[in-house]
């Protein structure tokens, strides 16, 4: 395992990819791994593009590639495509759109399954993170269909966000998920060669001229990502909230905030972990259920027995640390 | 502990324009439980492999109708093996002559080959019996 880690700092790819598999599948490994790992990151920057299925994030996601990869940085993608709930299988295709990078060792692409739990995947794309900041990216790229809560806590890992509309018809603004709105630090009007998208673009505007008490007023880019037009705009405007960020020390002050939660989260693993192995150790927990089912006994008084039998309560308990 | 998904790259080398054999093949795939990754069209072999070694796949899936499945095949195994993937599990599909699938079942460079009219479910329970068996072993 610590083999992985040297690895994964030498560059070499095949450990970048063996570890994220493990972050995703949940290995009990993973946490020693991140131990090791976590010395190493901080220095990438997370860029989150997220909008409705088919609004163009993938063939963005290509021309902004092409685009960064003149300023020399090196690049991650971590490509998220929805997992079927009937079969928990999935098709992931966003790298068809990317394929042009296949080849540059410079860029590391990665798809990734929303699958089972909420909260699962922005754990599992954090970890993602992680482990491409220490292989040495310069810049990661999320991209993240924006219909759901778990892809609105995945943009919250997000340095920076765009949010990509298309004039579909100019309703486009209302039929994206409400809390998406407020993530946006750069809106994107994709598909500005069809019709509507000054109209689209003039109703963002407008919605964001209403509140102005805001540090960072969203400026909100035109580009058509079949062709590169509004590409370079785009990453201007991308390394301009960058500097906001940084300059405003807005983005210190979001990454302590991930800290802190990642802190809490990591606590409650462990406390609930600890506690389920002790409850596991000591109590028969099926036939309580069996006797709380037959109404012998009742869920709210038998939660606190079993506490109490594992002295969760007693702070000297034999266990001890 | 969730069982661990298995993931399957669905790539088509070569110059033939027709994917409408391995999107079948994918969505099958996609409804039997696998994570596909599906990369479109005139996948070049070091494009193929390159995925696969980011993907971190657990099986390479190639579709090829252009009749370069003799030199394509053999070729991909290979760099697959140079890059430490000799594990990968590598199955073939398209038209391919039943002493051409002999051959390179027999030298190694596939798995597994399976030719239109191949019922979609024989090909999940192989993709599916054979990576349990691997993760056993
Ligand atoms: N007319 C037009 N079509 C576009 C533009 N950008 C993308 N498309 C098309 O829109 C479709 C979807 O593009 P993708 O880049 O795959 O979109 P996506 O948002 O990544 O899709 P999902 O990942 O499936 O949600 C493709 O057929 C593209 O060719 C554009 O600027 N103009
Ligand atoms: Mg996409």
């Amino acid at each position: 395992m610590q083999e992985l880690v040297a690895e994964l700092l030498k560059g070499n790819r095949r450990a970048a990819a063996r570890m994220i598999s493990l972050v995703e599948n949940d290995d009990p490994q993973k946490r020693e791994l991140l131990k090791d790992v976590y010395p190493h990151t901080g220095n990438a920057y997370v860029l989150g593009v997220t909008g409705a299925p088919g609004s163009g994030k993938s063939s963005l996601v290509d021309w902004l590639l092409k685009q960064i990869r003149k300023d020399d940085l090196t690049v991650g993608v971590i490509a998220v495509d929805p997992t079927s709930p009937f079969s928990g299988g999935a098709i992931l295709g966003d790298r068809i759109r990317m394929q042009d990078h296949a080849l540059d060792s410079n860029i590391f692409i990665r798809s990734m399954g929303t699958r089972g739990s909420l909260g699962g995947l922005s754990r599992a794309t954090r970890e993602a993170i992680q482990v491409l900041d220490a292989f040495g990216k310069d810049l990661i790229i999320i991209e993240t269909v924006g219909v759901g809560q778990s892809e609105v806590d995945i943009v919250k890992t997000a340095d920076s966000t765009l949010v990509v509309l298309t004039p579909a018809g100019g309703d486009s603004v209302q039929t994206i998920k409400a809390g998406i709105m407020e993530i946006a630090d750069i809106f994107v009007v994709n598909k500005s060669d069809l019709p509507g998208a000054d109209k689209t673009a003039t109703e963002i505007n407008t919605m964001l001229d209403m509140k102005n008490d805001q540090a960072w007023r969203p400026p909100v880019v035109p580009t058509v990502s079949v062709s590169n037009e509004g590409i370079y705009e785009l990453w201007s405007a991308v390394q301009e909230h960058r500097r906001h960020m940084e300059d405003s020390g807005r983005l210190l002050e979001i990454r302590r905030e991930r800290v802190r939660r990642e802190l809490t989260e990591q606590v409650e693993y462990l406390v609930k972990n600890r506690i389920w192995d002790r409850v596991k150790e000591k109590i028969e927990l099926e036939s309580l259920v069996e006797k709380i089912v037959k109404r012998q006994k009742d869920p709210y008084s038998s939660a606190g027995d079993l506490l109490s039998k594992i002295k969760f309560y007693d702070q000297d308990s034999e266990e001890g640390d | 502990m969730t069982e661990k998904m298995i993931r399957v790259l669905v790539a088509k080398p070569g110059l033939d324009g027709h994917d409408r054999g391995a999107k079948v093949v994918a969505r099958a795939l996609r409804d039997a439980g696998f994570e596909v990754i599906y990369t479109g069209l005139h996948q070049t072999p070091e494009q193929v492999v390159e995925t696969a070694l980011q993907e971190d796949v657990d099986v390479v899936g190639l579709s090829i109708l252009s009749g370069a499945h003799m030199t394509l095949v053999p070729r991909i195994k290979k760099m697959l093996a140079e890059n430490g993937m000799d594990e990968v599990l590598m199955i073939v599909g398209g038209i391919i002559p039943a002493d051409d699938a002999a051959e390179l079942i027999n030298s190694g460079s596939a798995e597994q080959v399976f030719t239109p009219g191949e019922p979609l479910d024989n090909i999940t329970e192989y993709i599916s019996s054979k990576c349990k068996s691997n993760m056993q072993s």
